[in-house]
């Protein structure tokens, strides 16, 4: 024994010794992870949540959140002189005067951009895989709760300068919060501690930004990941990969050197934006104040879609016996949010209430075998992204040398027409590419060679695709749909039939499919030939 | 599905191949090298990046393609960290993938749903342990905990109260009244009709006493937008004509919708643009929204001018400027 | 008389006489050179008026009527002043190349002495607001980078962008960028108004302050990447649009690169 290994001995024993750890680590150290490139969306987000932390602790050091006027006197010349906040003044500090800080700044901005990204392509992958269904229906919540709560912290991050563009943010919000029915004129008070802009809003959202928000993403960060490392994670179907095993590399040492490297990798890309492509600006901004603007102002991506909801919302406002409703704010603002952001939490547990499937799934879906679920996702999809695109109408209409008007019209007509396209024709792909997997494994691959039969008629070679992959186009399990009963034994209909008949209705939907080849069906065309 | 069909058959784990490391030698001597030349590589970028920090200025700027003049000190220590950080990360992951084993491992699930057995017993547990506490049997204590609790909430929302003042009539009045100035804005020059030619804009605040401050909060409120038309381009009731002088006519700067600052003059439709959600206003009809989501007009300042020939106020707003609350029109 | 022949007989007479007749023929002399030379003037402003007025009827009548009363199509030039044609006819906007919601900026099609005849054409007919001189223009002298930023934001963002790269107007109309904008195109901008821009009256925005907002956007064209590539200094919309496809791209790669069996 090495001297090393010595103390290491000691070392591990000492922990032992008042934990008892050393039977968990054992078991821990082994722990058995997939491999695939899309599980490590999710990383991206963990890693990236590090660095905002790191990032963020080194612009606290210099950063002023307050809003008490300042004279400038940096080295930035085109703003020397003007009276500003502190907070924005002491952001062109940390941009110029402090060695690193701007690339720190941009760091922190692009690694919260690739949060958010990385959120929403993780979503993405565990949506279209059926990956949130029993056991993980509560991560899957957890998810969406992340996923909001990042869209709110990183608002307050992009508002903290108090620059011209973040400003006009703040602006918006507090029209949002003033437009709620009965309380909102109070909750904007208290919120901004008093009338708009006031001097309170920045130091208050600033501890909410760095202290509160920040707690609560370590807590549920922690809660979901215990919740992965518990449940084990899922994996694609394969050969060899059941429900009831895991098939992938060892924690110690692979996994954990490549989870590690991937940590480093995350933070070298984003030190590589920060280094080389400028982000929020916020000198050529200039300092916040109500009676100026700038063409084009928007919020950062994330926000963008609300922005262009609210954007091609009808000018709608109602006075009822004297109190007046916005709702062209309070329809895109709050209430279609509302329902995208419930529908979104709710929907494994519509799922499963729809097929009636109930039972624990580790092996995940390809998305063309749930083509309902996968027709729904991208559903949803079309329609965050033509609310997107109309919250950067603008830009694009410059760039292509169309009108905002054209760009407005557009999306108020494609956000209504495009998503059930975007539904009925993906559920059509969905089901064509079933047909290919079932031709493929009755049939084989194309060879594109082609012979003459002896009775003088040509034909083109097929070669019968490995028992591997064979198996990977079948293993899926093809659902049932419900019959739930519309009446009871006596003939007598039932107290739920009108709800029964509606969830064998969705249920029928969900169950589309083409049916997938078989071993007898191969079989019978073996005879055939 | 009936029994007589039968399905595919799952052919197993597919055999371990081997990698090229694995068997020569020579390829994993290979493979440590590329390992060792990327930590290199890292510790090279630390290098620039120390570099950078401490002997390249802040004030030099070489040229780029794409990128334009860059700053090389900005650029010095960005690229430096992104280097080291990012070959750390390769050096790991080539290390991972091409000399720890890659034999790929098995491991069993089990079931989370716990045994009938223990599952009876938890509930057994709980519902003795409640029995034993007597919440059941004794109403009086149940209720009044259940009161407590419930008021005791109410403390945390009281705190906060003092969170802000009430709105009061604040978001109703502006500073504007009769006679108030209207100065520019940077400036604080006071303006007569003459200083505006057809076709022209100017941004104004209401005059303050020299000396005092405005804040922020007031110009949130006060911003005033000044546009002067040919009289014969109005398309206004004989009331908001009478609010308009020689043709120059006054809105609030305050959008309607949500309140940014609407001032996107265009001479030629005398037409009025939002930038921030494109609500488009008729100036010639006294700001009648004719796109986009803003549901009313800008509220309009009536204007005059006073003994000296100064454009001034003739009245505060008659309505709240700004975005919609709920007590707005009460 | 006996006066006068005592005068006449004083021994400072004769300088005296001398200096005045010299005197006189000076003067008779500076001024009539002077009238010549204002007659020359006359003559070749006339000459150039002349020569505006014909490129006048080739290039511009048939759309601005054969007196630049206007028509149909395009507004009267009576009154726009010269300071309005050098800016629509040095900057290229015209000619228009097609009737297109606004005019784009453009390689002119006049020479600098052609737009001089053209703007001293349109000038004869009415008074309007005059090409500033160079002497006027001295903005690194007369104005102030901070202030005309301020006011830049204050009067000029909100279409031109914080930046002054430009921005959307409605149906199709324009802010046009502000970068590599001769001074004088801006200040005659500010002061004619051109298109759908308002105008900027000396007494809203004084001639210093115009100088400071030209000062401010000359900084701005100047200013070196501080932070790396600018895109577009547009704001988020193309930070979104980076990060979408260059970030997620790179660390897609990469854990695509990470997941894959060596071989």
């Amino acid at each position: 024994m090495t001297a090393r290994e010595r103390i290491a001995g000691n070392v591990a024993g000492y922990v032992d010794d008042r934990t008892g750890a050393a039977k968990w680590m054992k078991k821990n150290l082994t722990k058995v992870f997939p491999d695939h490139w899309s599980f490590l969306l999710g990383e991206i987000c963990l890693y990236s949540f590090v660095i905002l932390l790191l990032s963020g602790t080194f612009l606290t050091f210099w950063f002023d959140p307050s809003m008490r006027e300042v004279i400038y006197e940096g080295s930035y010349e085109p703003l020397q002189g003007l009276e500003m906040s502190a907070a924005y003044a002491s952001t062109l500090d940390i941009s110029f005067e402090v060695r690193g800080g701007l690339l720190m700044r941009q760091i922190h901005h692009w690694a919260a951009l690739i949060f958010m990204v990385g959120i929403v392509v993780h979503l993405m992958r565990v949506y279209f895989t059926g990956a949130f269904r029993k056991p993980r229906e509560f991560n899957w919540i957890i998810g969406v709760g992340l996923l909001t709560l990042g869209i709110v912290e990183g608002f307050l991050g992009y508002s903290l300068p108090d620059d011209l563009l973040s400003g006009t943010g703040i602006r918006i919000a507090e029209a949002i919060i003033q437009a709620l029915p009965v309380v909102g004129s109070y909750l904007a008070f208290f919120a901004f501690g008093g009338a708009f802009p006031g001097v309170a809003f920045i130091p208050r959202i600033y501890t909410v930004h760095v202290l509160l928000l920040p707690g609560i993403f370590l807590a549920l960060i922690t809660v979901h990941l215990m919740l992965v490392w518990y449940q084990k994670h899922t994996q694609f179907p394969g050969p060899g990969r059941t429900e009831k095993n895991v098939v992938g590399y060892p924690l110690m040492p692979v996994y954990m050197a490549k989870a590690g490297g991937f940590f480093f990798i995350v933070f070298g890309v984003t030190a590589f934006l920060g280094a080389v492509a400028s982000i929020n600006p916020i000198w050529l901004y200039g300092p916040y104040t109500p009676g100026q603007v700038s063409a084009g102002s928007q919020p950062d991506w994330y926000m963008g879609w609300l922005d262009g909801l609210v954007r091609m919302a009808p000018p709608l406002e109602t006075v009822t016996f004297g109190y007046t409703i916005s709702w062209n704010i309070l329809i895109p603002g709050l209430i279609l949010p509302g329902i995208m952001f419930t529908g979104l939490a709710l929907y494994p547990f519509i799922e499963s209430w729809a097929t009636g499937d109930k039972r624990e799934h580790h092996l995940l879906d390809r998305p063309r075998n749930a083509p309902t679920r996968t027709a729904i996702g991208a559903m949803a999809l079309t329609f965050t992204l033509v609310s997107l695109i109309n919250g950067g109408n603008d830009i694009i209409a410059t760039t292509f040398d169309l009108t905002i008007n054209q760009m407005m019209w557009f999306s108020r007509i494609a956000i209504i027409v495009l998503p059930p396209l975007a539904y009925v024709i993906t559920k059509r792909l969905c089901l064509s590419l079933q047909r290919a997997d079932r031709d493929l494994v009755l049939h084989g691959r194309e060879t594109g060679r082609l012979v003459r039969m002896p009775n003088g008629e040509f034909t083109e070679i097929h070669e019968p695709i490995s028992p591997e992959k064979a198996w990977l186009l079948t293993s899926h399990e093809q659902l049932a749909p419900l019959e739930l009963p519309e009446y009871d034994g006596a003939g007598v209909r039932r107290p739920a039939a009108i709800k029964n008949k509606i969830r064998n209705r969705i249920s029928r939907s969900m169950a589309t499919a083409v049916p997938k080849a078989t071993e007898t069906e191969r079989k019978e065309l073996e005879g055939h030939h | 599905m009936s029994n007589e069909i039968e399905l595919i058959k799952d052919p197993g784990l597919p055999a371990h191949v081997h990698r090229r490391a694995d068997t020569d030698p020579k390829a994993a001597a290979r493979a440590e090298r590329q390992v060792a030349i990327l930590f290199m590589l890292s510790a090279l970028g630390t290098l620039l990046l120390i570099v950078s920090y401490l002997f390249i200025p802040e004030d030099i700027f070489f040229f780029i393609p794409v990128m334009g003049n860059t700053n090389a000190h900005q650029l010095g220590l960005g690229m430096g960290m992104a280097i080291a950080l990012f070959c750390i990360g390769a050096g790991l992951i080539h290390w991972a993938k091409t000399l720890m084993p890659d034999e790929e491992v098995i491991a069993q699930r089990h079931e989370f749903k716990s045994d009938d057995e223990d599952r009876k017993d938890f509930v057994k547990t709980v519902k003795e342990g409640a029995a034993s506490a007597g919440l059941g049997r004794r109403p009086l204590i149940k209720r009044t905990l259940g009161a407590a609790l419930g008021l005791s909430a109410i403390s945390p929302v009281l705190l906060l109260g003092d969170l802000g003042p009430l709105p009061g009539n604040q978001l109703k009045t502006t500073t504007w009244k009769k006679g108030t100035r209207l100065v520019t804005d940077p400036g604080d020059r006071p303006l007569r009709p003459s200083d505006l030619e057809v076709g022209a804009v100017a941004q104004t605040l209401p005059e303050i006493a020299p000396g005092e401050h405005r804040s922020l909060n007031d110009i949130a409120k006060d911003a005033v937008l000044l546009i002067r038309l040919r009289p014969e381009e109005f398309n206004l009731d004989a009331e908001r004509l009478s609010w308009t002088h020689e043709g120059i006519i006054a809105f609030s700067k305050i959008c309607s919708h949500m309140g940014c600052a609407v001032a996107l003059y265009e001479q030629t439709t005398k037409h009025l643009l939002c930038p921030c959600h494109q609500s488009t206003f008729d100036v010639t009809r006294a700001a009648k929204v004719i796109f986009g989501p803003a549901a009313r007009p800008l509220p309009q300042l009536a204007i005059t001018v006073d003994a000296e020939g100064y454009l001034v106020a003739q009245a505060p707003f008659n309505e709240p400027v700004g975005p919609s609350f709920w007590e707005r029109s009460a | 008389m006996k006066q006068l022949s005592r005068l006449r007989r004083h021994r400072a007479a004769g300088p005296i006489l001398l200096i005045f007749a010299l005197f006189t023929i000076g003067t008779t002399f500076q001024v009539a050179s002077a009238v010549d030379q204002e007659e020359t003037s006359i003559a070749a402003r006339s000459a150039a008026i002349d020569e505006g007025r014909e490129i006048f009827l080739k290039g511009c009548s048939s759309c601005h009527g054969l007196n630049a009363e206007g028509g149909e199509i395009a507004p009267s030039l009576i009154g726009v002043g010269a300071a309005s044609v050098d800016f629509q006819v040095a900057t290229g906007r015209m000619p228009m190349a097609d009737m297109s919601q606004q005019a784009m900026r453009k390689a002119p099609v006049y020479s600098a002495e052609e737009v001089n005849a053209l703007a001293m054409y349109v000038a004869s007919l009415a008074p309007g607001p005059k090409v500033p001189t160079e002497e006027m223009l001295n903005y690194e002298r007369d104005g102030s980078v901070a202030e005309g930023g301020e006011l830049f934001r204050t009067n000029c963002a909100m279409c031109h962008n914080f930046a002054a790269q430009g921005g959307a107007l409605t149906q199709g109309k324009y802010a046009p960028t502000l970068m590599g904008v001769e001074p004088r195109h801006i200040y005659e901008a500010m002061i004619t108004g051109p298109q759908a821009m308002p105008v900027f009256s000396d007494k809203t925005i004084t001639p210093e302050e115009k100088l400071s907002i030209i000062k401010w956007i000359k900084s701005v064209e100047a200013e070196p990447q501080l932070g790396g590539a600018a895109l577009g200094r547009v704001g988020p919309v193309t930070e979104g649009l980076l990060v979408w496809t260059l970030g997620i791209g790179l660390l897609i790669g990469v854990a695509v690169w990470l997941a894959m069996k060596a071989k």
